[in-house]
């Protein structure tokens, strides 16, 4: 007994080496989304392609889809851009919002980089961004057929995060009801 | 020397504490705008997590303080202008958590650990009193005796035990 107390403090600290481990691979920045099995919050956005329809909260679900923040001001989106091209290029549905840009600026992107999206509309104070807990550029909302968000990716996709985690939660949402 | 100390002090004490907050953002009314500038230092900013709103300097946090001004401007309460960004961007925002089920360990943690240490000194310090040695026992004593009475002083002032 006396012995299993003298290895207290040795347990307690290979706990806490075991905690540190986790943290340290843990991402500080992925925080959970607040709207995760609620429908995405009402909006109704000017559009980014002049002449075009805008973009509004009515115009999400019926299908899975995925929902792009993004914005000329910002880098990793670039990174990003080929990808989106790549899915939509597959059939994917993504919509797009064009946060805290002038829409001239945002349509400057989809003409120099090819336009992925099926609906856009821009999002010029921000608001409806922040509405949707947007905390930076890109991030990309997972919608389901009822409309609902069911999955936020803080960062740019990458090939992994599509096969490994996107796809096969959007092959589960089509084969819902 | 004196002087130099004496200017070091003096632009320390003119120098206030360097906010974010733009003069543009600010309401007219220094009430609401108190009410606004305490709230959003309990706010903490979701791009530079461990500054509040009211220090950050990222966009994101210039349009949440400008926000909370507006809410304040609106009428709302100080929790209802909280509730609007809690409801957006989580608790994790709230620099002071609430009291929740799952923030009980952030709450009580620190007690249980001072808890666990006073526990573990008191078992310690009790174990290590000499009144809880543990007395001799019969054989011990007979054989302390008999040590004893072989015990001599040799000539150089040592004492030593004889065999036998």
């Amino acid at each position: 007994m006396k012995r299993l107390l003298f290895l207290t403090p040795v347990a307690l600290f290979v706990v806490l080496i075991g905690v540190f481990f986790v943290s340290l691979q843990r991402d500080p920045s992925l925080l959970p989304s607040m709207l995760i099995g609620k429908p995405v919050p009402a909006f109704n956005l000017p559009p980014v392609r002049p002449g075009d329809q805008g973009f509004a909260n009515a115009d999400l679900g019926g299908e899975p889809m995925l929902l792009n923040i993004y914005a000329s001001w910002c880098a990793a989106c670039r990174i990003e851009h080929p990808m989106l091209m790549r899915l939509r290029r597959e059939g994917v549905t993504i919509h797009g919002l064009d946060w805290k840009d002038e829409p001239e600026a945002g349509f400057g992107v989809l003409q120099n980089q090819g336009d992925p999206y099926a609906r856009v509309g821009n999002d010029r104070s921000g608001r409806v961004g922040i509405d949707l807990g947007v905390s930076g550029a890109p991030e990309t909302f997972v919608i389901d057929k009822a409309g609902k968000v069911r999955y936020r990716h803080v960062g740019a996709i990458s090939i992994e995060d599509w096969d490994q985690k996107i796809r096969p939660l959007m092959e589960r949402l089509k084969a819902e009801l | 020397m004196k002087r130099i100390l004496l200017i070091t002090a003096a632009v320390t004490a003119l120098s206030g504490t360097a906010w974010a907050v733009e003069p543009d953002e600010m309401l007219a009314d220094p009430k609401l705008e108190a009410r606004a500038h305490d709230l959003s230092r309990e706010v903490r900013c979701v791009v530079c997590q461990n500054q509040s709103i009211d220090d950050s300097d990222a966009a994101l946090a210039r349009d949440l303080r400008i926000i909370i001004r507006e809410r304040i401007a609106a009428g709302d309460s100080d929790d209802q202008a909280l509730a609007f960004l809690t409801s957006r961007y989580g608790s994790f925002v709230q620099l002071n958590p609430p009291m929740r089920a799952d923030t009980l360990a952030l709450w009580f943690g620190p007690l249980a650990v001072l808890l666990l240490g006073a526990v573990g000194t008191f078992v310690y310090i009790r174990g290590r009193s000499p009144d809880k040695a543990a007395a001799l026992s019969a054989v011990e004593e007979a054989e302390l005796a008999d040590l004893l009475k072989h015990d001599v002083v040799k000539s150089d002032g040592t004492k030593r035990n004889e065999a036998g």
